[in-house]
């Protein structure tokens, strides 16, 4: 009996083609919507675009944006939401200002110190969560409000009446942890190839793209390990089921009020890191710095395939929302559009992308 | 006949001033289904809850594996040997059966940070249980969500049985089934207790436990109306016990014999 019935589990796997499987895969949508809004702007914009610097424009944002997306895709799966993510960029970069300005600690102080206060900012996220049993829409809502407020006041207080700090730029000059978090990265690879000729140069045979955005680097590696978590380890599992039925996962034995307050650490410590990559950058911060990412990140998120409900979702899907993100930003530059239609665009793949996950989703549970 | 692996001895539990058991008793052998039937609000629950550990009984004594035990969780039950496959199964509809069965109890291969979720020897193992509870899954990707009710039941009950069952509690596994899923849920029953693990069923409906019951223990008004083996007891004597005897009867006169 064995041996047949093997052989007919066997014959049933093969009849599932290979397009089902791939129409199950949570991402699927965001993969398309790449190559949807590739193609439009081969056909509408400026040849430049698709040159190596013009896809370094477009993927800058884009990974300030998908190191937020992801985080937000990961606690989104958990079944929970975190507003306070684009304030918390704000709150970090102006108690990352003051520590490297107003105080002139080196980064090896200043950076786990940002990220440990963001860290503890997001457990108290969690804990309210956890002890009232509110929606975390609310609980984070609050917090988008007083984090942004703080960061105001905050800035009033150390700069003397300003909303903006200065000097930090100069503050990091010369820092051996600076290459890591700001400016280029790889670069001896792109000279290289510039010297190969496989590369735009100039005359002086110095790259036109001087190297990779260290943003662009921390957040391929920041999808590749969240995906790495997710699918492959048993806190992956715990995340998924935390997040499909919370009950259910605590009768199973699943860590549940670990991995949300986990959760709600990681998205803080995605925006304080992001915030000390663009404040560095720009040389300065102010209190507008990541107003509505917070938004942008959940729907690169859900553009990325994961449900509002929870329990589904994938990382590689919101580095690809995040990517569509940055394409269309910055790709309508490149074209004659106007270039707020951005918002239009964004909106109305919002509401596709929803739509389009709830079919997928009565398709994977067999719901009708 | 071998000593039970569980026994009760006299179990009550008040809730305040409410009286939900008083005075069960209730023993369990090796390989044996041993049925318990009430109608609602008997105590089958509350009786239930107390033997995997959620409640601490106000009076009486459990007995395990021939040691007075007293547990202080559900985990503990369940280290014990003790699983319960409540109504609503802990499953989640949308994680793969594979990620449903071992959901909180994941295999790992590799250490320190490249300690991860031993994926193939999970699918693996799972298919593996599946088929010998006779279910073929398309693949053990393949979604809770898209099993029928039966097939759902049955993986909880695998996956209990896979984690060192002695003792498997079914909280009325066939109430919300059609009539297919029930014989193959019946079907999975037999099986297990094939390899020596007690069950307790949890039903009521007569015809479900006739059909794989060794012995019949009544719950009325959270007393035990007693036991009956298999043979010693007819379906409408059953039906007549659970509702309490008397009224029973007189509905049965104006519905017919129906019920």
């Amino acid at each position: 009996m064995s041996t047949e019935t093997l052989a007919r589990a066997d014959e049933r796997i093969k009849t599932e083609s290979f397009a089902t499987k791939l129409m199950k895969r949570p991402e699927l949508g965001a993969i398309g919507g790449v190559v949807l809004v590739t193609v439009f702007f081969f056909l509408t914009a400026d040849r430049t675009m698709f040159t190596l610097s013009g896809i370094m424009n477009f993927m800058t944002p884009a990974a300030q944006l998908g190191i937020l997306g992801i985080a937000a895709a990961m606690l989104m799966i958990g079944g929970e939401f975190d507003l306070s993510i684009g304030s918390m960029v704000a709150f970090a970069g102006m108690v990352f200002g003051v520590f490297v300005v107003n105080v002139g600690m080196p980064l090896i102080i200043a950076i786990p110190l940002t990220m440990g206060l963001a860290a503890a900012l997001g457990v108290t996220n969690g804990l309210i969560v956890l002890r009232t049993g509110l929606p975390s829409f609310i609980v984070t809502l609050a917090g988008l409000f007083v984090l942004r407020g703080a960061s105001l006041v905050g800035l009033k207080m150390f700069t003397g009446g300003s909303t903006q700090l200065r000097g930090i730029r100069e503050a990091v000059e010369g820092d051996f942890l600076a290459p890591i978090f700001s400016g280029d990265a790889f670069g001896f690879i792109l000279t290289w190839l510039a010297k190969a000729g496989l590369v735009d140069s100039f005359k002086s045979g110095v790259p036109k793209v001087p190297g990779i955005p260290v943003e662009i680097i921390w957040f391929i590696a920041f999808a590749l390990v969240a995906t790495y978590v997710l699918l492959r380890t048993p806190a992956g599992n715990w995340i998924f089921a935390t997040g499909g039925d919370a009950l259910a996962a605590q009768n199973s034995g699943v860590p549940v009020r670990r991995v949300k307050i986990s959760l709600f650490m990681l998205t803080a410590m995605a925006a304080a890191l992001v915030a000390i990559i663009t404040v560095i950058d720009a040389g300065s911060t102010d209190a507008r710095r990541g107003f509505m990412k917070e938004f942008e990140a959940i729907i690169a998120a859900v553009i990325g395939g994961c449900l509002l409900t929870g329990g589904y979702g994938s990382a590689i899907g919101a580095f690809f929302g995040a990517i569509i993100f940055g394409m269309v930003t910055i790709g309508l530059t490149y074209t004659r559009f106007d270039q707020d239609w951005f918002q239009v665009f964004l909106g109305a793949m919002l509401l596709l992308a929803v739509i389009f996950n709830n079919v997928i989703r009565r398709r994977v549970t067999g719901e009708r | 006949m071998s000593a039970p692996i569980i026994h009760m001895e006299n179990i009550k539990k008040h809730y305040g001033n409410v009286i939900a058991l008083n005075g069960v008793t209730f023993d369990l052998l090796a390989g044996e289904c041993h049925c318990l039937l009430g109608d609602n609000g008997a105590g089958k629950s509350t009786f239930i809850k107390t033997m995997s550990g959620v409640h601490k009984p106000t009076e009486g004594s459990i007995t395990f594996e021939g040691r007075p035990l007293s547990f202080d969780s559900p985990r503990d039950a369940m280290e014990a040997g003790i699983a319960t496959v409540f109504q609503d199964l802990a499953m989640i509809p949308l994680m793969s059966v594979t990620r449903n069965f071992f959901m909180g109890r994941e295999p790992t291969k590799g250490r320190g940070l490249f300690k991860r979720f031993d994926i193939d020897t999970a699918n693996e193992i799972t298919m593996a249980e599946m088929r010998k509870m006779g279910i073929n899954l398309r693949g053990p990707d393949q979604a809770v969500g898209t099993l029928s009710g039966g097939e759902r039941q049955t993986v909880a009950i695998a996956r209990a049985v896979y984690f060192g069952a002695k003792v498997l509690i079914l909280d009325e596994p066939t109430s919300a089934l059609g009539v297919r899923q029930t014989a193959n849920v019946l079907a999975t029953i037999k099986r297990v207790r094939a390899q020596g693990i007690g069950v307790v069923f949890i039903s009521h409906n007569v015809r479900h436990a006739l059909a794989v019951g060794d012995r019949f223990t009544v719950l009325n008004r959270g007393q035990t109306l007693g036991t009956a083996t298999r043979g010693e007891i007819t379906a409408a004597q059953l039906q007549d016990l659970m509702a309490g005897g008397q009224e029973m009867a007189e509905l049965e006169g104006s519905l017919g014999g129906t019920i």
